[in-house]
């Protein structure tokens, strides 16, 4: 039996022998592995790009202080982005379930049809989820739009749940129990962390102090975009450094949530201040990588 | 002539199970179109689909299109010789082949020309391409980059042929050929094929190409179950539908579950089976929900259990995750929700639910519900802040009944509420208790009133608030459960909403009911301020329109309309008795005086009243046959149309019989 490490470093070594670039999460929280920079600006323009990284995905709402055994504040995504999508690409994916030793030829594959929108990156494909014995594992979807910008080349995104698909590996119950290195559970290496950011997210996160981060972190965005369209040397600009601040705007407007802290009438005008932003950097993104491309 | 026969099978990847028959209908409609355009003789001869490929066959085609001969006109015959000459030339023939043809301009030379129809062949190549893409889809997506073709998930192969001959061409970067594929885990992935070995070997690959098949092997083993284990599958159309769409090679399962899940609602369960799950439900014999579950796989078997094993830890985990939210729901009763309703949006302009809330009840009050039916009204959006709704939406209501009966409300508040979501569509019932039929009703008219007010009407297919269904709804309890409430005051003055609503109660009438158009546009005519009355002059209507005098009189009806409108007849004044004449006319009017008394009187149902009308239809006939409406004498004259005039009046007020479509009217 496999433990969840193991599990992941199948995963990564099959798609790098698939011409992937593996990559390491990025180290700013998301909600997930698609508002990673890998995927969220990668996939815009024509350039080709396969990259393949485990990305802890944190959503605040869905904290459970570590009690119930299939959620969790805190999950792994193995995201992995194909572009141009390759015709093959869900025989490719079949073979990573049996890189990890699912015999597909014993088990029940579905593909229900599941399409894919975050609104507040603008962002929608078309795809499916995939049911492994009427699991949910995996999300397969054909991006179309991204940033409120239609895509030239049409990538495919594969995105793993690792929780799931280990605990369904080992059999585990409770995704506690699931084995992450020998000896090791992963109740042993994460619940106090489930149990603390789920106090901290739904009892103690002071909602003035989030609002005002959420506000610094949106004014400076919106200070560096102001500031491209007259930035001289156009390829040093730090288009980068703006989505970063788009992600903390995204992180905080979560624990703003969490924290009920958003009513529904408000819900929307904040999801569209944070898609204006993540918009407003997909533009200077293409702008700027469009220029490098002519140069 | 021989003729050919044809396959087509577009390769895709998994098509949603719920496009797929509508797709497959309109890729028929579309090939046919196709023949006929060309003229080329043949006929659809099987549509079939499974998630992974959409197939046609066809027969009876033809090699070739059949000759025909063109007239190819050329110059005027005056303009000589050296034009004739020209002319021939073009075509490639002798002057002396021309003909002269006689047009109303003149004469002119032209030609016969022969025209060797097209090879079906290539035909077929040109025009497969484009026929594959116009086959309808909701949401349509690229995949070979922007600007590319539009289907509804990328096609991978295809397989085109005419008799045993490939038709060839190129879509989105497939070539068509006779290779198929088989399952995706367990057929061969290149499969040559012909049409006459194409299903066996699909078969063979684990493709059931059949979906009765498909069906008849879930079904037929839901069978088996009770025979087995005395406990029975509850059938479920549209589920089996889905199932048979979202397999190629189907075999069912049989899970179990732990007992102590029973103690939950059979609601819940059967919600997270159904919905999300995709498993029937399995019932004991006496109707009570038993601890296993029916799932579909898309593969023949599960000789170690494994599949099984998996179903049941996911159904499991679903099963705990509702057990937690059913005892945490429950530690705030329904009516400690109220306040947070305030912070749930209903629509942007138009407030919370808290507001709508308190329009409901006030609602429910105007309209006559008692204490049980205005609590109820105060309830019944209370379920939106439970964790269960929240996390099974399709719940809504249902729930708050639940939690309502847990919490001691009296069963005409819990049933209410549960139910008053009903009608879901047409066909589901409203619900049970007049308490509930209040609640819906004031629910759905606070939506419409609302939307309408502020511009959100819906339009061609865009309708995000449903305000159809709920529309529909209205009709549907005022009608079904007879309640006779004025649809004037209910729905105020918005003319739109009128109109909106009047469109709704023809679509309930006609297409839900059976009744005749011209019936129902009469009926309507008359009034349809009381929809349940609606309906008893519409079955009247229905049950008197085959008897003898009924149409003719409708004829009549529309005669007398015609007269008075060309008269210009506005005003009916009183009839005066000395104007009128002996013989048909006093017949007439005595008729009318005996009938109108009959018909305003209490005794009579609509139908005895529209066939006492009926009866005056020998008079009427006989007052056209003898009697000049349009007598010199003025007053004479006037008198007869006010007579006229008053019987249309008198006798509309039923139906307006001059909307009857009659023979040669």
């Amino acid at each position: 039996m496999d433990s969840f490490q193991q599990v992941l470093f199948k995963l990564k070594s099959y798609w790098s022998e698939r011409g992937c670039v593996i990559q390491e999460p990025y180290d700013v929280e998301v909600g997930a592995g698609t508002m990673c920079p890998e995927t969220f600006l990668r996939v815009l323009g024509p350039k080709p790009y396969n990259v393949a990284y485990v990305q802890p995905s944190r959503r605040p709402a869905d904290g459970r202080y570590a009690a119930n055994p299939n959620r969790l504040y805190k999950h792994s995504q193995l995201q992995v982005i194909l572009k141009p999508s390759p015709d093959d690409v869900m025989d490719l994916y079949l073979g990573s379930l049996e890189a990890i030793g699912i015999d597909l030829r014993k088990h029940d594959i579905k593909f229900e049809e599941d399409n894919w929108e975050s609104p507040t990156l603008g962002a929608w494909g078309i795809g499916w989820q995939v049911m492994l014995d009427g699991l949910e594992i995996t999300q397969f979807t054909y991006f179309q739009q991204c940033g409120g910008i239609d895509l030239d080349v049409v990538p495919a995104e594969l995105t793993y749940g690792l929780e799931r698909l280990t605990a369904f590996l080992q059999g585990a119950e409770s995704v506690y129990d699931i084995e992450w290195a020998p000896q090791v559970t992963y109740g042993d290496v994460r619940l106090a962390e489930e149990l603390q950011f789920s106090v901290y997210n739904f009892e103690m996160a002071d909602v003035a102090t989030l609002w005002r981060l959420f506000e610094l972190h949106e004014s400076e965005c919106r200070r560096l975009l102001d500031a491209y369209p007259g930035y001289e040397h156009k390829h040093r600009f730090p288009v980068l450094a703006a989505y970063d601040q788009v992600l903390k705007c995204s992180h905080l407007f979560n624990l703003l949530d969490s924290r009920g802290a958003i009513s529904v009438t408000e819900r929307v005008g904040v999801i569209a201040r944070v898609r204006k932003l993540a918009v407003g950097v997909a533009q200077a993104w293409i702008d700027q990588s469009s220029r490098e491309a002519a140069a | 002539m021989k003729t050919l026969p044809f396959l087509l099978e577009i390769g895709t990847e998994e098509i949603p199970d719920w496009m797929i028959q509508p797709a497959l209908k309109h890729l028929g409609e579309l090939f046919e179109g196709l023949l006929k355009d060309h003229k080329l003789d043949g006929k659809v001869s099987m549509l079939e689909a499974t998630p992974r490929r959409l197939v046609l066959m066809a027969e009876g085609l033809p090699r070739r299109q059949p000759s025909s001969v063109e007239l190819v006109t050329g110059p005027p015959k005056s303009a000589g010789e050296s034009a004739a000459a020209g002319f021939a030339r073009k075509l490639g023939v002798e002057p002396a082949a021309l003909k002269t043809v006689r047009t109303p301009k003149g004469e002119y030379l032209a030609f016969k020309k022969k025209v060797q129809g097209r090879a079906t062949l290539d035909i077929l190549a040109a025009e497969l391409p484009g026929l594959i893409l116009k086959i309808y889809f909701p949401k349509t997506m690229y995949w070979t980059g922007k600007g590319g073709p539009r289907f509804i998930r990328p096609i991978r192969w295809i397989v085109a042929l005419l008799g045993s001959r490939v038709v060839s061409f190129e879509l989105a970067g497939v070539k068509s050929g006779n290779v198929t594929r088989g399952h995706r885990q367990l057929g061969k992935q290149k499969i040559r094929v012909t049409i006459g070995n194409y299903s066996s070997l699909l078969r063979s690959n684990f493709v059931m190409l059949p979906a009765w098949e498909r069906r008849l092997t879930i079904q037929s083993q839901a069978d088996y179950l009770f025979e087995a284990r005395g406990v029975y599958v509850r059938p479920d159309a549209a589920l089996l539908d889905t199932l048979t769409y979202l397999t190629e090679y189907p075999a069912t399962l049989v899970g179990g579950f732990d007992e102590q899940f029973l103690n939950l609602p059979e609601e819940v369960l059967v919600t997270v089976m159904r919905h999300h799950q995709r498993y029937f439900s399995v019932y004991h014999p006496d109707e009570t929900l038993a601890p296993y579950f029916m799932a579909v796989m898309n593969a023949p078997d599960d000789p170690e259990g494994l599949v099984r094993q998996g179903h049941e830890r996911v159904l499991r985990a679903r099963f705990n995750d509702a057990s937690f939210f059913w005892n945490v729901d429950q530690q705030k009763r329904l009516d400690g929700r109220l306040p947070d309703l305030a912070h749930v949006t209903w629509q942007a302009q138009l407030g919370s639910y808290r507001e709508k809330t308190d329009r409901v009840v006030a609602l429910v009050k105007e309209l006559g519900g008692s204490a049980h039916a205005q609590r109820a009204a105060l309830l019944s959006k209370c379920d939106l802040t439970t964790g269960m709704v929240k996390e099974f939406t399709e719940l809504q209501g249902v729930m708050g009944g639940l939690y309502a009966r847990a919490q001691g409300e009296p069963e005409p508040v819990w049933r209410a509420v549960y139910e008053h979501y009903r009608p879901a569509s047409m066909e589901d019932k409203i619900p049970s208790t007049r308490e509930g039929c209040l609640v819906s009703l004031a629910d759905r008219l606070d939506t419409l009133r609302g939307c309408f007010g502020i511009g959100l009407t819906p339009s061609g297919s865009k309708d995000p608030f449903g305000l159809r269904r709920a529309a529909q709804g209205v009709v549907k309890i005022l009608v079904e459960g007879k309640l006779p409430l004025p649809l004037s005051k209910l729905l105020g003055e918005n003319a739109e909403l009128r109109e909106f609503l009047l469109d709704r109660v023809r679509y309930y009438f006609r297409d839900v009911r059976g009744f005749k158009y011209d019936e129902v546009n009469a009926i309507l005519a008359a009034g349809w301020d009381d929809l349940a009355d609606v309906e008893s002059r519409l079955a009247a209507i229905q049950a008197v329109r085959p008897t003898e005098h009924f149409e003719p009189l409708a004829a009549s009806f529309k005669r007398i309309r015609n007269i008075l409108r060309q008269a210009e007849f506005a005003e009916a004044g009183e009839v005066s008795e000395q104007l009128i004449e002996e013989g048909p006319e006093r017949e007439l009017y005595n008729a009318f005086r005996e009938t109108s008394g009959r018909v305003r009187s209490g005794d009579l149902d609509y139908r005895e009243k529209l066939a006492a009308i009926a009866g005056m239809r020998p008079v009427v006939d006989r007052f056209f046959d003898k009697v000049l409406v349009n007598a010199p004498d003025g007053s004479v004259r006037r008198n007869r149309l006010s007579l006229l005039g008053r019987l249309l009046a008198e006798f509309s007020v039923i139906a307006d019989f001059s909307e009857i479509v009659t023979e040669g009217t």
